[in-house]
């Protein structure tokens, strides 16, 4: 029979080898699931992965779809590492959207110098506010974050839908559920004339260079892996858990809340009753394909951001729901858990007779 | 004033229904010491797989018996990888909720805005049709008193039986557990596939009973609220049912407030439940002796046999 042994030590080569492995098994899964729907198995993988890279604006597309991921997986990368677990990115995101959008639907001709940087500090506080919160449930009362993170989730979402279906809907709108178009003074600065290529796709990265240093070369940095390894170790040291669980919360809910906020002035350009596409829930992948750390991330988001892609280029010229993105995003998770068992095991192939010789 | 009450009543008994299954099942998993987060994948999976196996064939019962099908299957894939493989319990749990959203997605894209045959309610002569009691009491579908059974089968399982006392070692000390010699993975794998089972028969009671009619994403976080709720119970299947009949309750409030028309936003009311648990979670949660106390010892810890 086929048995699992510890190696005794982890393995370097399956540290790098065991996401590639993952995507490859998500990939043949996932051919297997087309050709049970009856599809060509090639042309579906083709459909989702390779032709949205080909079409004219599939760069422009990639790019500013993956900036958000980047940011929520970066703050995520660093909580996860502290075991903090939060799962409501989603409602960070929109927090910071509302806050940042308010700003902008309250002073429409504030010049631009003022009012968009004013919209980010709104939106980065408006995300660390709710992330904030969820810190203090945890640490004071001991609520578990997992379960409060994401009912603020849902909470933020029902807020969101009274606000622009409420008092900010757009007089001139038709009735429509969704607020007045922003100013153009309130619009994330574009760094290609004429796209949507936004200031946010060069920040990304830039943050999550500025995270991996945090997080690799200091001594914040260290509390936050010995905490996550090894918490018992970290109190003995006399790292102060509750100041890491604080930090891990504030950054990965300020992160989701500046995402949110240029979201919204990069690309849509007003509130309306769902501004994330299932964001919360990709970036917590986004951050573990990226192995937690902060420079993985950065391809990670990149590929599940083609997801995305892939799934509305698989509605419009296959047919298919775009809700295969979710299935394909959820077999890719299990893998990469699944697959990281070669870290620190071998597989070994015992003959069953062996067991009665011992 | 009577008929308010009983309609309160009936509606609450009724939203109860699939929290109390989804939280009896996860109450099992996290009694061996198991940590699903995915019951609202599951319970997604199981509320399309009972309405399209419904609708195909016409029959409710084996709608009924598919969701449970198709739960125990979701819960096994969080099985292999969070117990063979020993990936971390928390994030293979957020897997199989992502999973199961896209998963019920897909295959609902065919069944929204359509019509399956729904679970009948039951009418008994005479009882039926007492005042008030009758149909608070004695006029639910079968899954209502279904899930009251299992919940009282599970409480004297756990507190009498000898099954109980094993289930309770592997999730207190799974390292004594297996010296005693009992096989901690298979019945962990067990355990999971209970709850899967259940969250399933929660899933196909909204889609069946409840709404009945498949909407994307239409548990709408009752499979959260549902692990809410073991935490709530301190794992006691009592305050379980305490716990399902407060949110059942505030659940048709919310619901109630908005069709009279109240001033209040109906988005504002929508998120009632939800400041609720968060608001009970912080109430049960700030004495974190209790909690210690009664939370199973290995919540959440992977079991590797040393041979």
């Amino acid at each position: 029979m086929l048995k699992i042994e510890a190696r005794g030590y982890e393995s370097r080569f399956w540290r790098y080898a065991s996401p590639v492995l993952a995507l490859l098994l998500t990939g043949a899964t996932s051919g297997l699931i087309f050709m049970a729907m009856g599809r060509p198995a090639g042309l579906t993988v083709y459909t989702f992965l390779i032709a949205p890279l080909l079409r004219q604006d599939g760069f422009e597309a990639l790019v500013v779809k993956a900036a958000p991921l980047i940011m929520m997986g970066v703050g995520l990368s660093l909580a996860y590492r502290a075991n903090v677990w939060n799962i409501g990115t989603d409602g960070q995101f929109t927090l910071g959207a509302i806050c940042g959008g308010g700003i902008a639907l309250a002073f429409p001709d504030a010049p631009a110098y003022v009012l968009f940087p004013a919209m980010v500090i709104a939106g980065t506080l408006g995300g660390m506010a709710s992330g904030g919160l969820v810190a203090w449930l945890r640490i004071r009362f001991n609520a578990n974050e997992i379960l409060t993170s994401l009912m603020f989730a849902y909470i933020t979402q029902y807020l969101l839908v009274y606000l622009v279906t409420g008092p900010w809907r757009d007089p001139q709108g038709f009735g429509f559920p969704q607020t007045a178009l922003f100013s153009d003074t309130a619009l994330a600065p574009r760094l290609i004339e004429d796209t949507n290529v936004h200031i946010g796709i060069l920040l990304a990265p830039l943050i999550a260079i500025g995270l991996w240093f945090m997080l690799e070369k200091s001594l914040l940095g260290f509390q936050f892996r010995v905490l996550g390894q090894a918490t018992r170790a970290a109190k003995f040291a006399g790292f102060r858990e509750n100041r890491l669980v604080w930090i891990a919360m504030l950054i990965s809910g300020g992160l989701a809340g500046l995402a949110g906020l240029l979201e919204v002035t990069g690309t849509l350009g007003q509130l309306t009753t769902t501004l994330s596409p299932g964001y919360g829930f990709t970036a917590i992948i986004v951050a573990f394909l990226g192995r937690l750390n902060p420079l993985g991330v950065i391809p990670a988001g990149l590929l599940l951001a083609l997801t995305y892609l892939g799934g509305d280029a698989a509605q419009i010229d296959l047919g298919l729901p775009n809700a295969v993105t979710g299935i394909f995003q959820g077999i890719l998770l299990f893998y990469l858990l699944g697959c990281d068992i070669l870290l620190l095991n071998r597989f070994r192939w015992v003959p069953s007779h062996a067991k009665a010789v011992r | 004033m009577t008929a308010l009450l009983v309609a309160f009543l009936v509606s609450t008994i009724a939203a109860s229904t699939p929290l109390l299954l989804a939280a009896t099942g996860e109450l099992i998993v996290e009694k061996v010491g198991v940590l699903n987060l995915g019951v609202e994948g599951m319970m997604l999976a199981g509320a399309i797989a009972g309405f399209a196996t419904a609708n195909q064939t016409g029959i409710t019962s084996l709608g009924v018996l598919a969701a449970v099908a198709a739960g125990i299957a979701l819960s096994m894939l969080f099985a292999v990888v969070s117990l063979t493989l020993q990936a971390n319990q928390t994030a293979t749990g957020l897997a199989l909720t992502i999973f199961g959203r896209g998963f019920s997605a897909l295959v609902g894209a065919g069944y929204v805005g359509i019509p399956a045959p729904t679970l009948p309610k039951i009418h008994l002569p005479v009882l039926s049709d007492i005042p008030v009691l009758g149909p608070v009491i004695f006029g639910h579908d079968i899954l209502v008193y279904l899930a009251l059974a299992i919940l009282a089968v599970v409480a004297w399982c756990i507190r009498s039986t000898h099954l109980g006392l094993i289930l309770r070692a592997v999730g207190d000390s799974h390292d004594a557990a297996h010296a005693l010699g009992y096989a901690v993975i298979p019945i962990r794998y067990a355990a999971v596939a209970f709850g899967g089972a259940l969250a399933g028969l929660a899933g196909a009671y909204m889609s069946l009973a409840y709404t009945p009619l498949w909407a994307q994403d239409m548990t709408a976080g009752r499979g959260w609220v549902a692990v809410a709720l073991v935490t709530f119970s301190a794992w006691r299947p009592f305050w379980l049912l305490i716990g399902a009949w407060f949110f059942g309750a505030l659940m048709y409030l919310s619901l109630y407030v908005q069709a009279l028309g109240v001033a209040v936003p109906s988005a504002l009311l929508s998120a009632v439940p939800y400041i609720g648990t968060v608001v009970v979670l912080v109430l049960i949660s700030r004495d974190a002796r209790r909690i210690r106390l009664h939370r199973p010892a290995m919540l959440g810890r992977p079991f590797q046999a040393r041979v």
